[in-house]
């Protein structure tokens, strides 16, 4: 990669697998869970967590040398705050039938465990261009595992994906609905969620046996 | 006093800030490995939403919602700060925990040292800025039924963690797959007990509520409902019409 040195690019693919944010580094459970019953939430959030982590992680590493390291805290806090509320209203204002569905979640980005994990452990002693790489990994990780459960989610829940239909219609029984096929309406429901998060570890942990805790 | 209980019931059962609603996992997940410290926790956690909630409901109406300025003056009257909530609810939060922290490292020295981190982390433990933004989107309306929200969500979450963190010093002994051991086998887990507060959806009265993350569901639900009684009036109608 002629634009990214080795080590940078590392930090990108990290957390894509190895050091995934949600099932290793066990961060950012909340919200992940909550709103991936449809593909569009999901994406959505893994967008908005995008944008509040690369730019807080450039903000807190051009700040890091005058934060008083008492303070420091609150100073995240207000950096993450001031992001999700821009988020926040940008969300109401272009897509306001979304930001009903996401409802408390996007202010629950500030308190998302990944964006003060990461600020703590990489933005506050690195520089801005390898902070900005750092959040970016760690957001399209997240967003990676968001996509992943909000597929199963919403294919095996109502059928559709991003909102088209693609087993067939339900109602007129085309299709895969033709031959019986019932969509599993408790796969919309919170506590699958959960389930499919512990698969997607049994499976990651079964590739990498590093990972296996004992 | 009706309201009271309902709200207590249903924020414990139903939408409990765990199994329903998934708040405050990561702190759930990282101190469940022993009952000791997820009682500790727990209590820290109640407390802390307790004062919380009723603090920002304070806020919220005397400050962030639509036309709340109006006690400073007519002209204040238009002024809607509700974008503000974010930063005021942490706020509030930030500097209810820092307090909690003092207190307790003065009268409990041994709790502070077993809940290490964990304390200053509540900060920012999703469920209770979540406790906060729940009771400003589902509009609490008095000062006391704030408060009842924000004990009986602590409550709730200290439910769950004090379940799980049982229910993991037990599978410690269990032949448990190894890439499932650990975080898989919690979530899963976490997941079943989920299925099984399902169960409580039918508590209320009505019975036709159930666990949301979003008020939108509940109003689909309903909408539902209507379907078959506007179908059975039409059977009615046909009916009536071919005997005359």
């Amino acid at each position: 990669m002629g634009l990214l040195s080795k080590k940078d690019a590392k930090l990108i693919t990290d957390p894509l697998a190895d050091n995934n944010p949600i099932t290793i580094q066990v961060l950012g459970i909340c919200s992940a869970l909550a709103i991936t019953a449809e593909l569009k939430a999901s994406l959505v959030m893994g967008i908005a967590v995008l944008f509040v982590l690369g730019i807080g992680n450039v903000v807190i590493s051009l700040i890091r040398n005058i934060i008083p390291s008492k303070i420091r805290i609150i100073v995240q806090l207000i950096v993450v705050a001031s992001l999700v509320i821009i988020v926040d209203q940008v969300l109401k204002a272009f897509a306001y039938e979304l930001s009903k569905t996401l409802s408390v979640f996007v202010g629950l980005i500030i308190t998302n465990c990944i964006i003060m994990g990461r600020f703590e452990a990489f933005a506050l002693g690195n520089g801005p261009w390898r902070a900005f790489l750092d959040g970016v990994g760690n957001a399209l990780g997240y967003a990676v595992i968001l996509l992943v459960v909000g597929f199963f989610r919403e294919l095996l829940g109502s059928g559709t994906l991003f909102g088209i239909p693609v087993l067939g219609d339900p109602i007129e029984k085309t299709g895969l609905y033709s031959i019986g096929y019932e969509n599993n309406g408790f796969m919309l429901m919170p506590p699958m969620a959960l389930i499919i998060v512990g698969l997607i570890i049994w499976v990651q942990r079964s590739r990498n046996k590093a990972l296996i805790e004992d | 006093m009706i309201e009271h209980i309902e709200l207590f019931f249903k924020s414990i059962f139903i939408d409990n800030m765990v199994f329903a609603v998934f708040l405050g996992m990561c702190s759930y997940l990282a101190v469940s490995k022993k009952v000791s410290t997820a009682v500790g926790l727990g209590a820290a956690v109640i407390f802390v939403l307790a004062i919380t909630v009723p603090l920002n409901w304070l806020l919220d109406q005397y400050l962030l919602q639509p036309g709340a300025l109006s006690w400073l003056g007519e002209e204040f009257a238009d002024y809607d700060l509700g974008f503000l909530s974010f930063i005021m609810f942490i706020a509030t939060i930030a500097t209810m925990v820092q307090l909690v922290e003092i207190i307790v490292e003065k009268f409990s020295p041994s709790l502070y040292n077993s809940l290490g981190i964990f304390l200053p982390l509540i900060a920012v433990n999703c469920a209770i800025l979540g406790g906060s933004l729940f009771m400003q989107s589902r509009e609490i309306e008095t000062f006391g039924l704030a408060v009842n929200y924000g004990i009986s969500s602590g409550i709730g979450w200290f439910l769950a963690i004090l379940a799980i963190a049982s229910i993991r010093e037990k599978i410690r002994y269990s032949n448990v797959p190894g890439p499932l051991r650990g975080l898989g086998i919690t979530f899963i887990v976490t997941g079943l007990m989920g299925i099984g507060f399902l169960s409580f959806g039918g508590m209320l009265t009505g019975g036709d509520e159930a666990p949301k993350e979003a008020s939108q569901v509940n109003e689909t639900i309903k909408i539902e409902n209507l379907e078959p009684v506007i179908e059975e009036e039409k059977e009615i109608v046909t009916i009536t019409k071919s005997e005359n």
